[in-house]
């Protein structure tokens, strides 16, 4: 099976054979986001021995490892930023990509998001939000829309949820852009783009779990959840002329920020060279 | 190449001072850290020397995440180290039980503080102890070190670098802040008297596939670090011998747990270190570890000023613990006093290893002080009575 699987797909040389196939539910939207960053790694020509995949806990994290076939670290819950953190400062001419979903990295691990931004660290971080925590049963996360039934939400959400893109947007990324998994090919685009940024880059990419959120939500089909991205996103141009009130529930996709600005590691590397060119102690060993 | 402080020579400095110069000796190049009374000085100190050393120095968001981004450095082939006390410690616990899991070479000082909770913040204790050893989840090992002066701070750093490293396990140093805020004379050792191990990496691609394989019969599988090429898969999840996920086979689990212990207990003769006073002759021992060694050894010498056949056993090493150690001990001797500052954690291990063959009584004290000689002297006395 593995043979004809690594014939018809030609990103499946980016994957670990021997994990394959995936534990993800038929429907999933995690294949396309492995698929589209299996093409973008492909398109931009990066050897996966210079990248350092790093994933926390729950189905989106298992996209990058045990799947993707680079120096993976798959981390516990919430710290894969953290952890991705120390792995970009030891080995700064690599790429640090961290993969993961919306309860992970926005729920438990929002705080990590969030300093990781404001330190502009150059990690890219593709942040799979479907609005659910998959793994464990369907229970509300921070990411579910309001009103929606989950697990832990029986009756109905009562709360609001968090707009990560614009969250880390606020915290000082150098890259932030929103898309679907309806959206593949803008998707893709958006991965290049963050990965070639210098700076911390986050793609959100909204994706479908019909098991969980769907069957619960009046979408049972992936098809169903997939149409309602289609015709709930709404372009980031478009967005801006638009009320709070137009924009409810919807989805803004599109690219929310692509600055230049000074990166954590490469600070650390000048700061290096400033310290030992006013406080140096040479290399001689002559004390 | 040179250092930011004096090496090959004495110097008057405090304990959070020692262990900051000793990692970096000890070849430490990656720190992250997050501010707490009484280990701030650690990082302070670190802060001034790394980047004089090529290293780095980094400030996270919390302690969870300063222990994750040590574990990442160290896979990336850093010799890596945080420090904390009983709150940040807390919050460490998780990633600690990751770093012995996925055998990631890293220091963690915890310079104890009294708990719980928030506690006293500038008094020292010794509550830590259990929770040093035990405080992660699930079945596991480590190394647990205990200095009681600041010579010994600066010496154990560098000891626990090269456990680490030999081991690939995360090794804890356990000081408090008496230690850590104590001003001591101390000998730093010139580069070229050091002996500094580094960890064992792969000798060839073949060995790099397995990054959790005793393939050399030392139970302590060489290292494949990031960046090299080796695609190397690093989880917390159970692991076979490649590394990949196996999460319900039972003998898979066992294999590993019981690798990760035993590297740890079969080389407890090379990792446990104590002191002795003597034991000889002794008929009763003061058994303790830590500041609270300084005023037992005073009383042992106290006591035999007053004819009283008193030792002292001095453990540095926590765990692995050599509870053979203390059954040879408690063979010997009429009585066993252990001398701690807390309401008793190193007092069950060697009364599990006296094994009843003589009585074992503790001597707890917390509040933040430390046992004076003469109250460790008046309660044996007492006893004698």
């Amino acid at each position: 099976m593995a043979k004809e699987i690594y014939t018809k797909y030609k990103m499946a040389k980016y994957l670990r054979k021997e994990a394959l196939p995936t534990a993800l539910c038929p429907g999933c939207g995690g294949g396309t986001v492995l698929n589209a960053f299996a093409n973008a790694i492909d398109q931009l020509g990066i050897d996966p021995r210079d990248l350092v995949v790093v994933s926390g806990i729950g189905c989106s994290a298992w996209i990058a490892s045990p799947y993707f076939l680079a120096d993976t670290l798959h981390t516990t819950h919430g710290r894969a930023i953290a952890y991705a953190t120390g792995v970009k400062v030891g080995l700064p001419d690599k790429k640090v990509v961290v993969i993961s979903g919306d309860g992970d990295l926005a729920g438990i691990g929002g705080n990590h998001l969030i300093h990781a931004a404001r330190r502009n660290i150059d990690i890219t971080v593709i942040l799979v939000n479907n609005f659910i925590y998959g793994m464990t049963g369907g229970q509300v996360a921070p990411t579910t829309p309001f009103g929606a039934i989950t697990t832990t939400s029986p009756y109905r959400n009562v709360e609001h949820p968090l707009n990560i893109a614009e969250t880390v947007t606020s915290a000082g990324a150098s890259y932030v852009a929103r898309w679907t998994t309806f959206h593949v090919y803008q998707l893709i685009e958006s991965i290049k783009r963050a990965l070639s940024v210098k700076g911390f880059a986050l793609v959100e990419a909204i994706s479908q779990c019909p098991v969980q959120f769907g069957r619960r939500n009046r979408m049972k089909t992936p098809t169903e959840m997939l149409r309602w991205f289609q015709r709930n996103s709404v372009l980031i141009s478009k967005a801006r002329n638009m009320s709070p009130n137009e924009l409810e529930g919807k989805i803004v996709v599109g690219e929310l920020v692509n600055r230049e600005k000074p990166e954590f590691t490469e600070e650390l590397n000048s700061l290096i060279e400033e310290v030992s060119k006013h406080y140096g102690l040479g290399d001689n060993n002559a004390d | 190449m040179r250092y930011p402080f004096p090496v090959g020579t004495v110097d008057f400095i405090q304990g959070d001072e020692a262990i900051a110069r000793a990692a970096i000796l000890a070849g430490c190049r990656f720190y992250a850290g997050y501010p707490i009374t009484p280990a701030s000085e650690i990082f302070e100190a670190m802060s001034i020397y790394m980047p004089l050393v090529d290293g780095v120095s980094i400030q996270m968001e919390d302690e969870i995440g300063s222990i994750a981004a040590v574990v990442g450095a160290s896979w990336a082939g850093a010799k890596s180290m945080t420090a904390t006390s009983g709150p940040g410690f807390s919050l460490m616990m998780e990633n600690l039980g990751y770093a012995i899991m996925t055998e990631t070479p890293l220091v963690l000082v915890n310079v104890q503080r009294s708990g719980p909770s928030t506690g006293q913040p500038t008094l020292a204790a010794q509550g830590d102890l259990m929770q040093a050893i035990w405080g992660t989840h699930g079945d596991h090992s480590l190394i647990v070190l205990a200095p009681a002066t600041v010579q010994e701070a600066f010496d154990m750093t560098i000891k626990a670098f090269n456990l680490a490293e030999k081991y690939r396990t995360p090794v804890i140093l356990l000081t408090d802040a008496e230690v850590g805020h104590m001003r001591e004379r101390v000998y730093a050792p010139h580069p070229d008297e050091l002996e500094l191990i580094y960890r064992k990496l792969p000798a060839n691609e073949e060995e790099a596939k397995y990054p959790f394989g005793d393939i050399h019969g030392d139970l302590v599988p060489p290292m494949p670090v990031f960046g090299k090429g080796h695609h190397t898969y690093v989880t917390g999840l159970t692991h076979d011998e490649k590394g990949r996920p196996k999460t319900v086979e039972s003998e898979i689990h066992e294999k590993l747990l019981k690798r990760i212990v035993e590297k740890i207990e079969k080389n407890k003769k090379d990792i446990v270190d104590y002191e002795g006073y003597g034991l000889e002759d002794a008929e009763i021992v003061i058994i303790g570890f830590g500041i609270v060694t300084r005023s037992a050894m005073r009383a042992v010498k106290e006591l035999r000023k007053k004819g009283i056949k008193a030792g002292l056993l001095k453990l540095n090493v926590l765990w692995p613990f050599d509870f053979e150690l203390i059954e040879r001990i408690a063979e010997k001797a009429g009585k066993i006093y252990v001398v701690e500052m807390n309401l008793g954690q190193l007092y069950h291990m060697v009364k599990e290893g006296a094994n009843g063959k003589v009585p074992v009584e503790l001597i707890p004290k917390i509040g933040g002080e430390i046992h004076t000689p003469k109250e460790i002297i008046e309660r044996i006395k007492d006893n004698l009575r």
